[in-house]
């Protein structure tokens, strides 16, 4: 089911973006740019991170290749009989600010939750070329219908905290980040949006 | 386990009259979503948030009332099955070892006795993004009204994005350190759109929500003259040398079920 049939004045307005990231998509985005993501993307929030961390503290690998991915920071509520997820929308994202960087050194090209980020994630994101976006946050019922597959990937013991894979369809969200340093929020409070 | 998928009436009003008298168009978009959202999560049985919080309870106990057996017990047992049945997420963990508890339990109940044989429940699942940015001060009494409104304004701005605005301010004036916290909690529970029944203090909500607003942060921090839907202010009389003020944010997905037994 497509969510244009809710607010088809919205969603027609929105960039659409496929995931993972295509390079020069990644760098044509700027903040305040409105926009639908299609693809596969991967969660991760504060257990998550952690766990991240341990690995790459002992030198061992991630489950997963981070380079051109998203990842959303979310722990989605149990699917019901029939559902593919949960309620789903994003997590606060500061928490994660402490971790951040290190994930874009290894090739992480976006991040997902709401709420601004850190000075030092800010300049990893220009470093590394990398976005920040922000979802609707309380919208998870919603969001959740824009999420046509899921599977957990690792750290299933983690529960709603697990590295999850969702394939996305139509997935709205708001720049904050471009990879040239502008940040959306920050616009906002100067009155240059 | 309702209280996680339906929001109640007070709260979808505020919703659509913020929509109406939104001035940004991008605002006006995100609060159409957050309605659409309500409604699919009510038909669907889909939580309104994933965040279905640490289940906070207001125990009323009217003094002439017999329980049988353990009331906490039951209303944790409660809460397991509603979160358990309900597909709600289990956000509860112990604070050293950060391991899940799996049964979004222990809730975290205030008791009060009352006049009267009933025993009133209120339920406030309180999501943890909006319960961050809350906070606490003890001010000098010297700092005076003027002191209290600037903390409470500040506190609001300077969340910016991260309590999911519109919020819901809730601020406890004046007791102890732990009496004002409960105070701003217990404030969460009024009915929207409904003011303190002290005529100065009801004058203070509407001067401080005017004032966050003012500021601009807007809806999810995208801009527009709705930061917070509401903010209601409970007092306590205080000790001279004293003014505790403390401030619990709460999001639009603002979840409360009250139940009188």
């Amino acid at each position: 089911m497509s969510l244009l049939r809710y607010r088809p004045d919205f969603y027609e307005t929105l960039k659409k973006v496929t995931l993972p990231f295509d390079a020069d998509v990644l760098s044509s985005l700027r903040a305040g740019d409105l926009v639908s993501l299609s693809g596969n993307l991967f969660t991760g929030r504060d257990q998550t991170h952690r766990l991240f961390e341990a690995l790459l503290d002992k030198g061992e690998p991630l489950p997963i290749d981070l380079a051109g991915q998203l990842l959303y920071y979310v722990g989605p509520s149990p699917a019901r009989p029939g559902q593919v997820i949960g309620a789903a929308g994003p997590t606060t994202s500061y928490r994660m600010d402490k971790y951040t960087p290190r994930l874009l050194e290894l090739g992480l090209a976006g991040t997902m939750g709401k709420g601004s980020r850190s000075p030092q994630v800010r300049e990893a994101m220009v470093k590394h070329g990398a976005v920040y976006l922000a979802a609707f946050g309380g919208a998870g019922a919603l969001l959740s219908k824009c999420i046509k597959e899921s599977e957990v990937i690792a750290f299933e013991d983690a529960g709603p905290e697990a590295l999850f894979r969702f394939k996305v369809a139509e997935f709205p969200a708001v720049v904050i980040n471009d990879t040239l340093g502008n940040d959306f929020y920050e616009m906002i409070r100067q009155g240059k949006k | 386990m309702e209280a996680g998928t339906q929001l109640e009436p007070d709260i979808l009003e505020a919703l659509l009259v913020a929509r109406d008298s939104e001035e940004s168009l991008l605002a006006r978009h995100v609060l159409e979503l957050f309605i659409t959202n309500a409604d699919i999560a009510s038909r669907e049985k889909i939580p309104v948030c994933q965040d279905a919080g640490v289940a906070v309870l207001f125990v009323e106990i009217g003094q002439d009332l017999r329980v049988e057996g353990s009331l906490e017990d039951a209303i944790q047992d409660g809460i397991k099955r509603g979160y358990q049945d309900g597909y709600l997420r289990k956000s509860v963990c112990d604070p050293i070892t950060r391991v899940n508890t799996g049964t979004n339990t222990p809730a975290v109940i205030h008791y009060d006795i009352i006049a009267g044989d009933k025993l009133k429940l209120s339920m406030l699942p309180k999501g943890c993004g909006s319960e961050n940015m809350s906070g606490l001060t003890m001010l000098p009494p010297s700092a005076g009204i003027q002191g209290m409104i600037d903390f409470v304004v500040e506190q609001a701005v300077k969340a910016g994005p991260n309590p999911c605005p519109p919020i819901i301010v809730g601020v406890g004036m004046g007791g102890t350190f732990e009496k004002a916290a409960c105070l701003a909690k217990k404030s969460l529970l009024r009915p929207l759109g409904e003011s303190s029944p002290r005529q100065d203090i009801a004058d203070l909500e509407r001067q401080i929500l005017t004032e966050i607003n003012r500021r601009g942060v807007g809806v999810q921090g995208l801009g527009g003259n709705h930061t917070a839907l509401a903010v209601h202010i409970e007092s306590f009389p205080s000790h001279i040398a004293s003014l505790p003020v403390a401030v619990n944010i709460q999001c639009h997905a603002h979840r409360h079920k009250e139940m009188v037994l």
